[in-house]
Order: structure tokens, then C-alpha cells, then sequence
């Protein structure tokens, strides 16, 4: 018969009060578990979630906004940049020419049934990967193509949430939370992705042009700056007039300026046949006469084809001036055919000669994208810093590096409320182990002459005190086991509530090889708990102990 | 094989005097003997068992237990030779609550040797008429059956001498025979020596030796 089964069964003799202090130091336990294992996977998942890419490049501002915005879908985008610089960026026009092995464009903003939707290419998911070096894996269904503008692919958690499967159809809703309104686009699913474990499993994802389309005549996100784009060469191209005529005065003679608004993709000053036109833009035509003095002003909106006609003009010197479209950035203007001079959304003395048409001051828009993805290849993964510091110092972009920046979230703040909270689960183990101390200490008046009579059968001091404080260590250790797996079930009820808050996915069976400290810290614990009743138990005076009755 | 000499025994008192007990010049037990030890009570019967067993520490005096002079053991060197040669059975509340009345036996074997003789243990508990009763926990077990475990317990470890403090004190009438008599019927059976502590008349009178501690004591008779 061992020392342990002694100790059990005096715990078992005191059944009531030892399951008590056990459960106590159970309930701490399961705290320190909780707090523990999700704070790992919390960490595990950031680390390795946003490091799908090497940088992220985005509007500027704070550096872990963009991260958590374009890597974990969790705080409003800070604004776009224009999608010249991603292309640029793809080209490798940025400075240093860096070799880029993969970009990848989000545009973000909307949302569909509160899941985050990302408007991005098919490289998303055909190029990038996720946790290290996983490639996507569909479940059903597969990525949408370049041409398939109507195609998305939905997420794991969405999927299941939504109850999405390949060839439902959705619209999105502009804007997230209150005061979204409905899109009338349709979306196609094409594919359900597999479970990632990443914030990518309870997203939405688009096609970007299916997504520009949504936002013709409105901004991809509220927040987006307006930022001026230097002007670049012009080129005259030919255009065929609307029906956007505008009457004015019939009694002028019969000069007209005409032009378009549309989105110059490729950012080449020249409005091309697929390029998309901006409808219910505002330009403002002034005409001004000899000395300088404003004489007529004329406002009109774009048509659905982006043209703009002002008619009926007399012979003079005019101004046109348009008003940025939100949501946009500005690209490349267009002076027409009677000449003038531009500049920032304006052409000016434009001179017209009685009787003439003149076209095509046409203004080009750049639309924007939140974020782009960037991966460079192994051999110029080195630079990534110097192409860090060169978009930086430019005026249009920032690049962070989602590992850097969520290192150093996870280690300033959330590091230190994990201490925190640490820090009380310890302490209430630390008065669960009191209780023990408490509870074994109490009973030992009862088993004084238990103890004695133990002695007069010949156990030693130190073997009664050893048994004192087995028992201490069972009661721990029962405490700790009760705790894991509390801890464990805690995890497991509250895992639903922190994916659907954080995308963590945490499951009650994420053990930690950290919890495996809590079996030397619990006997430690025990120990010290265990020593002053364990004295006592040293102590006892058998003679005395054996005549008084209990 | 028990020899007691000048053993004095006085316990401090709160206004700091202190209280003698024991005065014993000469008291002998021989191998396998059996006799009585009988007294008024407080006279000391209890403590002289203690003194006997080592559990208590005579003020001054030799006890000698066959070739050893317990005296001169240390506590530790104490508690294992009471394990190893000394049975001792109490005048009740003796078994431990938690253990069944196997348990208990073993662990007198566990606390004396380190390693347990289970079938030795089922051997003794059959001897005292409980072989049926082995699995049952002390509260499960009347007064005069906890006795027969006690009995069994304290010879568990076949000890050379049997120390019993009132042993049928407590219980039932219709019992008390039957736990002396098998006390004495084991202690003759393994020649072990038994120093029984009483005062019915009708116990000690059983015994061709019954010694009044009154008689061997000095300060008792003093008092």
C-alpha cells in the first residue's frame, strides 16, 4: 500500500470538502488554461495569418490599421490608393525595381450579411498562400476567372453561416454595420474554400471589376483621400458625342465644349473604348471676358456615358472645372480640341472661336484600391526592407510589414493584458491553493488521533508528513485536471463568439505544450501549501494524541 | 524479555512544578508471557504502556526489550522498532475511518516494513472470525469486530510483545469474552508476550498474573 493510496483515502474520508478546494483550484486553473491557449492560438494565428505577404501597401497612415485592415478584416480601411500605383507596383515601376513575385489588389468596404467583402483578383487565391506555404483548397467549387466580373468565392465560416454553396447568388451591401445600403449587383458563388483558420474564413471575395462596377458614381470606401496625380502626356482621341445637349441660351452664337469623365484604367490620358464611363459627375463651365472678370457660369452632370456638352455658347474665353467624383482619385485630364491650359480638374483660356465644337476635354479618374497584397521571391526577399523605405518616403503609399506590425500588437498590448489576466488566474490559484492549505489544516484537529495512531503503528514523522502532503499535491493535481478540463470546455463554448469576433479559430482540443508547466507549478504549489499542515502532522504528540479522545 | 528499571516518568505542569507519574524499580515480563496490569484510574497505566511502546519517553530509567534498550533509540530508530516487534492494541476509536479492515492491517505491515504480506493479513483477519468482513470500512464494522481488526493489525508484524490498553472496555458484553480470549489464544499461538491493562475484575481475574500498578509504582501508592 502506498503513500499515495494513503493520501487518497483520507481525501476520500473527507470527500465533500476535498472535492470543494479541488473544484476551487479547478475553477483557477481553468482560467489560467483559458487565458493560456487562447492567447496562443490568438498569437499563433496573427503571426502566421498575416503572413501570406511580405508587405502590404495601402494609403498612409498607421501601419497596424492597414494590417488589420487588409490582412485580418477588422478595422475600417484608412483609406485607398490609386490603382495607377498598383500597377505600378506590378511593373515594377516603383523605385527600387524590385522583382515582385506576386501583388495582389483588395478593394474593401462592403459587406454581405456583416461578412467583410473583398473585391481582388484571381491571383488571390491561384497565387497566394496562406499559414507559411499552404495553397488554397476549395471545397466545392473552384476561383473565379479575370472575365468571370459577377464570381466570388466565399469563405469556410461564411459558407457555413450563410448557408452559401457553389452557384448561390448574393448582393452586397455598401458600407459595413448601420446605414449600409443594398448593391443591386449580383454575385455568383464559384467556390466554398476549405477551412484556413485564417480571417480569410469568414470573408466574402469578388471579383474587383465585378466589385468597380458596384461603385460607379460612388466612392469603393466612404473614407477614401483625394489625392492630386501628377499629369502626365496627352494624346487627342476621337469621340462621337451623346445626348447629353444642353439647350442654354438660344440666342448665342453656336459654339459648344464638349467631353467625357471616365475611369482611365490604364492610366494613359486616352479615353479607350472598355474604359468605364462616370456618370453624375458636376462640371462647371465659367466663361470669363477681357479682364480677368467671371461673366457666366454653367453647371451640368455627366450622362450615363460620362459626356458632357455645354452648347450655345458665344465666342469667348472659357474654364472648365470639374468636381472630383468621390471615391476617386484623379488621373490624367485631356485638353481638347480648341486648346487651353490644365491643370488639377480644370482647363483654362480655353479660347473659342465663333462657331466651333470643340471636344474631348475629357477628365480621367483613377479608381482605388485598399491594399495590395505583395510577395517577393526568395532571392529578393533581402530588399524588402529598401522597397519598404522607398514607398514610404514617396507621396502616395505606405508599405508595413503585417509580421512586424502584428509582433509588435501582440507583444505591447496584447501581450501585456495576457499578463494581466495571467497574473489574476495565477493569483487565484494561488488562493485556491490557500484554500487547500485551509481546508487540509482544519481537518487535522479531526485527525490528530488519526494520525497518531499512524505513528503508533510505526510510521515516521516524515511519513506522516510526506502523507500530509501527498494529499496537498492529489487535491492540486485533481484541481488541475478538473481545471484543464474546464478550461478546455470554456474554450470550446466560447470558441464560436471569438471567430466570429476576432476569426480566431480556437477549438476546445488546441492543447499547449505551455499547460504542461502547470503540473510541476501545481505540485510546487502544494508543496508550499501542504508544508505548514504537513508540520502540524509532524508534530502531533502521539501519546497525547492517542488518550485524548476526538 | 521486558525489563523495566528505575523507570521515572513526570510530566511538566503549567506552574512549572512538575507532576510525577511512574516510579518503577523493576518490572519483567518474560518470553510469551501473559499477565495483567490493573489500576484505579489516572494511576499511570496508559503512560506506562506509551513508555513500553516508546511512544512516550521515560524521564529516566532503562527500558530493555529483549537485547535492545530502547532507551538509548532515537525517535526514528523508536517508530521502527515498535512497528517491527511491538503490537499494540487501543482502547478504541484505533482504526483508521478510511481504510477497510484489510487496509488496515496492511498498513501496519506498510508503516513496520515498507512492502505488505496480503495473504498473512487475510490469514489473521480470518483467525479473529472476519474473513467475510475484510472489504468492510471501520464504521461498517461493530465495536467488538473493530477490536478484532485491531486485534489482527497489532499482529500483523509478528511482534514479540502485545501491548493492549483496555481492550474490551468498550465492548458489548456478549463480545468482550470473545475478544479476550482471542487475544490470548493468538499470543499463545505465536508466542508472543501480552501486557493487558484492565480494571473489570472479571478480566483480570483470568490471568495467573495480575500485577497492581499500585504495587510496582511508588509514586501511585504515595498518592
Amino acid at each position: 500500500m502506498s503513500l499515495w493510496k494513503i493520501a487518497w483515502r483520507s481525501i476520500q474520508t473527507r470527500a465533500l470538502a476535498s472535492a470543494l478546494t479541488a473544484v476551487a483550484m479547478g475553477l483557477g486553473v481553468a482560467l489560467v488554461v483559458a487565458v493560456l491557449v487562447i492567447y496562443e492560438v490568438v498569437d499563433h494565428t496573427y503571426r502566421r495569418g498575416g503572413a501570406g505577404c511580405d508587405l502590404i501597401v495601402g494609403a498612409k497612415g498607421d501601419g497596424l490599421s492597414l494590417v488589420l485592415n487588409s490582412a485580418y478584416y477588422l478595422k475600417k480601411p484608412i483609406g485607398n490608393i490609386p490603382y495607377s500605383y498598383y500597377r505600378d507596383l506590378v511593373e515594377g515601376y516603383v523605385e527600387p525595381k524590385v522583382q515582385i513575385e506576386t501583388a495582389v489588389p483588395i478593394c474593401m468596404g462592403d459587406s454581405f450579411e456583416g461578412h467583410p467583402v473583398i473585391g481582388t483578383t484571381p491571383e488571390m487565391f491561384d497565387e497566394m498562400r496562406y499559414l507559411g506555404d499552404r495553397p488554397y483548397e476549395f471545397d466545392d467549387g473552384g476561383n473565379f476567372t479575370w472575365e468571370d466580373h459577377t464570381g466570388a468565392v466565399v469563405g469556410w465560416a461564411v459558407a457555413r453561416q450563410e448557408e452559401l454553396g457553389v452557384d448561390s447568388e448574393f448582393k452586397t451591401d455598401h458600407g459595413t454595420g448601420e446605414g449600409a445600403h443594398a448593391h443591386e449587383q449580383i454575385f455568383t458563388v464559384r467556390g466554398v474554400l476549405k477551412h484556413t483558420g485564417t480571417p480569410v474564413d469568414r470573408a466574402v471575395f469578388v471579383n474587383m471589376e465585378g466589385f468597380y462596377s458596384l461603385h460607379v458614381g460612388e466612392a469603393c470606401d466612404d473614407t477614401a483621400e483625394h489625392e492630386d496625380h501628377p499629369p502626365g502626356e496627352t494624346e487627342h482621341v476621337a469621340h462621337e458625342p451623346g445626348s447629353n445637349e444642353d439647350t442654354g441660351d438660344p440666342d448665342a452664337s453656336s459654339c459648344s465644349l464638349s467631353g467625357f469623365v471616365y475611369v482611365d484604367r490604364n492610366n494613359d490620358g486616352r479615353k479607350d473604348p472598355e474604359e468605364t464611363a462616370l456618370p453624375h459627375v458636376t462640371v462647371t463651365l465659367t466663361r470669363t471676358d477681357a479682364d480677368g472678370t467671371q461673366v457666366t457660369q454653367r453647371i451640368k452632370e455627366t450622362d450615363h456615358a460620362g459626356f458632357y456638352r455645354f452648347t450655345n455658347l458665344p465666342a469667348g474665353t472659357y474654364t472648365i472645372f470639374e468636381t472630383q467624383p468621390g471615391g476617386y482619385f484623379d488621373g490624367i485630364d485631356h485638353v481638347g480640341t480648341a486648346g487651353g491650359e490644365e491643370s488639377n480638374d480644370r482647363f483654362a483660356n480655353i479660347e473659342l472661336q465663333p462657331g466651333v465644337d470643340a471636344t474631348d476635354y475629357n477628365f480621367g479618374e483613377q479608381q482605388g484600391v485598399t491594399a495590395v497584397l505583395v510577395c517577393l521571391d526568395e532571392i529578393t526577399r533581402w530588399r524588402i526592407e529598401d522597397l519598404k523605405g522607398k514607398i514610404n518616403r514617396g507621396p502616395v503609399a505606405q508599405a508595413a510589414s503585417p509580421i512586424a506590425e502584428i509582433t509588435g500588437l501582440l507583444e505591447n498590448i496584447v501581450g501585456k493584458i495576457q499578463e494581466l489576466l495571467l497574473l489574476f488566474a495565477v493569483l487565484i490559484v494561488i488562493v485556491a491553493g490557500i484554500g487547500i492549505m485551509v481546508s487540509i489544516y482544519n481537518s487535522m484537529s479531526d485527525r490528530r488521533h488519526e494520525i497518531a495512531v499512524m505513528r503508533a503503528l510505526g510510521a515516521g514523522r516524515v511519513t506522516v508528513m510526506v502523507v500530509i502532503l501527498l494529499e496537498s499535491i492529489l487535491l492540486s493535481l485533481g484541481g488541475g485536471a478538473i481545471g484543464i478540463l474546464l478550461g478546455h470546455g470554456l474554450i470550446g463554448v466560447l470558441s464560436p463568439t471569438i471567430f466570429a469576433q476576432t476569426g480566431v479559430a480556437v477549438g476546445p482540443f488546441d492543447f499547449r505544450l505551455v499547460e504542461l508547466v502547470l503540473i510541476p507549478g501545481l505540485i510546487i504549489l502544494a508543496s508550499l501549501v501542504g508544508y505548514l499542515p504537513a508540520k502540524t502532522a509532524y508534530r502531533t504528540d502521539v501519546a497525547r494524541s492517542l488518550t485524548a479522545n476526538p | 524479555m521486558l525489563q523495566l528499571t528505575d523507570v521515572k516518568k513526570s510530566f511538566a505542569q503549567p506552574d512549572g512544578n512538575e507532576l510525577p507519574i511512574l516510579d518503577i524499580p523493576e518490572f519483567h515480563v518474560g518470553q510469551g508471557d501473559q499477565m495483567v496490569l490493573v489500576g484505579r484510574s489516572g494511576c499511570g497505566k496508559t503512560t506506562l504502556l506509551h513508555i513500553i511502546a516508546g511512544i512516550s519517553r521515560p524521564t529516566s530509567g532503562k527500558v530493555r526489550i529483549d537485547d535492545w534498550e530502547i532507551t538509548l533509540f532515537s525517535e526514528a530508530e523508536c517508530d521502527r522498532f515498535r512497528a517491527g516487534r511491538i503490537g499494540y492494541v487501543f482502547q478504541t476509536f484505533n482504526l483508521l475511518p478510511g481504510f477497510t479492515a484489510l487496509e488496515n492491517v496492511l498498513l501496519a505491515m506498510r508503516f513496520a516494513r515498507g512492502f505488505v504480506d496480503k495473504a498473512r493479513a487475510r490469514q489473521l483477519l480470518e483467525r479473529v472470525g472476519l474473513g467475510h468482513r475484510m472489504t468492510h470500512k471501520p464504521t461498517m464494522l461493530s465495536v467488538g469486530e473493530q477490536q478484532r481488526v485491531a486485534v489482527a493489525r497489532a499482529l500483523a508484524n509478528k511482534p514479540r510483545l502485545l501491548l493492549a490498553d483496555e481492550p474490551t472496555a468498550n465492548v458489548d458484553a456478549g463480545s468482550q469474552q470473545q475478544v479476550l480470549d482471542l487475544i490470548r489464544e493468538t499470543c499463545g499461538e505465536e508466542n508472543v508476550a501480552l501486557v493487558l491493562v484492565t480494571h473489570a475484575p472479571e478480566v483480570a481475574e483470568q490471568f495467573q498474573r495480575v500485577e497492581r500498578l499500585e504495587d510496582i509504582n511508588r509514586v501511585a501508592t504515595n498518592r
